[in-house]
């Protein structure tokens, strides 16, 4: 009775992923079914200003957000429609004063609960409410194993220590717990104490995330790119650890595209099993997808439902599949592997999303690019502009944005 | 404490679903799945019907008793099977043990 259980990630890039698995059966006109997970953006308001943040530059601003009443309703649709599991996000989900309200619906119609939060908001209180109305799982983003270099980059003082508490009551709630490290040049030294930590707070999870270039982080590249010696030590750290920590700790890596041969499958491909929904309301394939302009979203506002918006709207169709590809994804070998990388960086890079990403060696730019990055990994102009809602602050020596 | 969650299944165990990992019909795409932490795993007929038996009371010892009245195998051959299943759900953390009352 061995291999009884396919696994899938549901928003990882497994080429065996669990919606592969599920409908295998299908005919290729449902080839999207509908996506087993959905990521709600609550809002964009955020009390950290991580520079490596991901969210657009242009913010949803808190009086565009979706109610109470609306999320609820989308809630509903969604497992009505076959989504199996919703992940809170932002921004910070916890600035919401209506979360465990939302999570209990969520519970009630019968979806599986995932928190992606920075934690610092969280009380012990508020984080057991969560728990009794049903929340199945948290995940705490922690930007180093110390508060020097994790308040720094947070840009708010004491979040480490709030997060280290944050971690505790999860696993006193007996909540399983990821661990999320966002790695680049300026926090990779602590790569090894952040494993030990996630160890040491009990989590089941650690996700090594090397920053991804969107929003934000694009902005604050030249300040945190890893130089190619780092990326070395890391995988080399992690490859050890995963071996080393079977059993009791489930690491999942994310390299740096930059530096690969090959491009991501981002997303598992454009529209084909993930789709998120932004604080105002926007149906979008990815939470980077209104970078690319020239491209129109549906909103959950619309008379549209949700099902109409993830099949039949222009944005989702327009590079779904391999149709829309030009050489050299056209006649690529690997086109049906990675889909021709991730579109928003192509479009960031190129000012086309139709190009192949850029990470990928067949792309013309891939060369310039990396050299790009070696050159400003090297250069260690490591200023942060901080994330807000005036447009970023640049650090200033000795005030870290806290 | 995260050596805790290494469990081994024996005949005695009495494992049930952690609060984290969920037993559902998923009615869209009229299969059974197991929701867990960013995955969603597709058990076949027969890791459903011995995971529906896992609610921390019955032994393993117990369902294979019930299976074998079902199937007519073997009780070995069965309780083999059922620990050889558990175990690899264990293993990837998606089973606990009922834990003795203290209250």
């Amino acid at each position: 009775m061995s291999g009884i259980l396919a696994d899938g990630k549901t928003a990882g890039a497994a080429p065996s992923d669990g919606l592969a698995v599920l409908e295998s059966q299908r005919s290729t006109a449902e080839t999207f079914g509908i996506p087993l997970a959905v990521l709600a953006e609550l809002t964009h308001r955020c009390p950290l200003q991580c520079p490596y943040c991901s969210n657009p530059i242009e913010l949803d601003r808190g009086g565009s957000e979706l109610t109470t009443a609306e999320w609820k309703k989308v809630l509903s649709e969604l497992a009505e429609i076959g989504v199996l599991q919703i992940h809170f996000s932002g921004g910070e989900p916890t600035a919401r004063k209506d979360l465990v309200e939302l999570v209990q619906h969520a519970t009630d119609v019968g979806l599986y609960s995932n928190l992606i939060t920075s934690a610092v908001l969280l009380t012990k209180e508020k984080l057991s409410a969560l728990a009794d109305a049903g929340l199945c799982h948290v995940q705490i983003s922690f930007q180093g194993n110390e508060p020097v270099v994790a308040d720094r980059v947070a840009g708010l003082k004491n979040s480490h220590e709030k997060k280290l508490e944050a971690a505790k009551w999860t696993r006193e709630l007996e909540l399983p717990l990821t661990v999320n490290a966002v790695m680049h040049r300026q926090n990779l030294h602590q790569l090894a104490d952040i494993i030990q930590m996630a160890v040491d707070l009990d989590a089941d999870r650690l996700e090594v995330a090397n920053v991804q270039y969107y929003g934000w982080a694009l902005k604050n590249r030249a300040a945190l790119m890893p130089t190619i010696e780092q990326i070395d030590e890391t995988s080399r750290i992690v490859e050890e650890a995963v071996v080393r920590l079977k059993g009791i700790l489930a690491i999942d890596y994310v390299v740096p595209d930059y530096y690969a041969l090959r491009p991501k499958k981002c997303m598992g491909g454009w529209g084909r099993q993930f789709f998120n929904i932004s604080p105002a309301g926007k149906v979008l394939p990815c939470h980077a997808a209104e970078s690319i302009t020239g491209l129109e979203f549906e909103s959950v506002r619309s008379n549209h439902s949700i099902a109409w918006i993830w099949q039949n709207s222009e944005a989702f169709n327009r590079y779904r599949g391999t149709g829309w590809m030009k050489e050299p994804c056209k006649s690529c070998e690997f086109r049906e592997i990675d889909f021709g990388g991730c579109r928003c960086q192509a479009f960031a890079l190129t000012g086309d999303a139709g190009n192949t990403d850029p990470a990928c060696t067949l792309s013309p730019i891939h060369e310039q690019i990396f050299k790009q990055a070696e050159r400003e990994a090297a250069a260690h102009q490591d200023r942060f502009l901080y994330r807000n809602f005036a447009g970023g602050t640049l650090e200033t020596e000795g005030e870290h944005g806290a | 404490m995260a050596m805790s969650r290494n469990i081994s299944v024996s005949e005695a165990s009495r494992p049930k679903l952690p609060r984290h990992a969920r037993l559902k019909f998923d009615e869209t795409r009229q299969v059974w799945v197991i929701l867990a932490p960013e995955r969603v795993l597709a058990p076949d007929e027969i890791a459903v019907e011995v995971l529906q038996l896992c609610d921390g009371v019955r032994s393993v010892g117990d369902m294979a008793d019930q299976l074998v009245a079902k199937y007519a195998a073997p009780r070995e051959a069965i309780l083999t099977d059922v620990i050889g299943m558990l175990q690899d759900l264990a293993d990837k953390g998606f089973l606990t043990e009922a834990r003795e009352k203290t209250s």
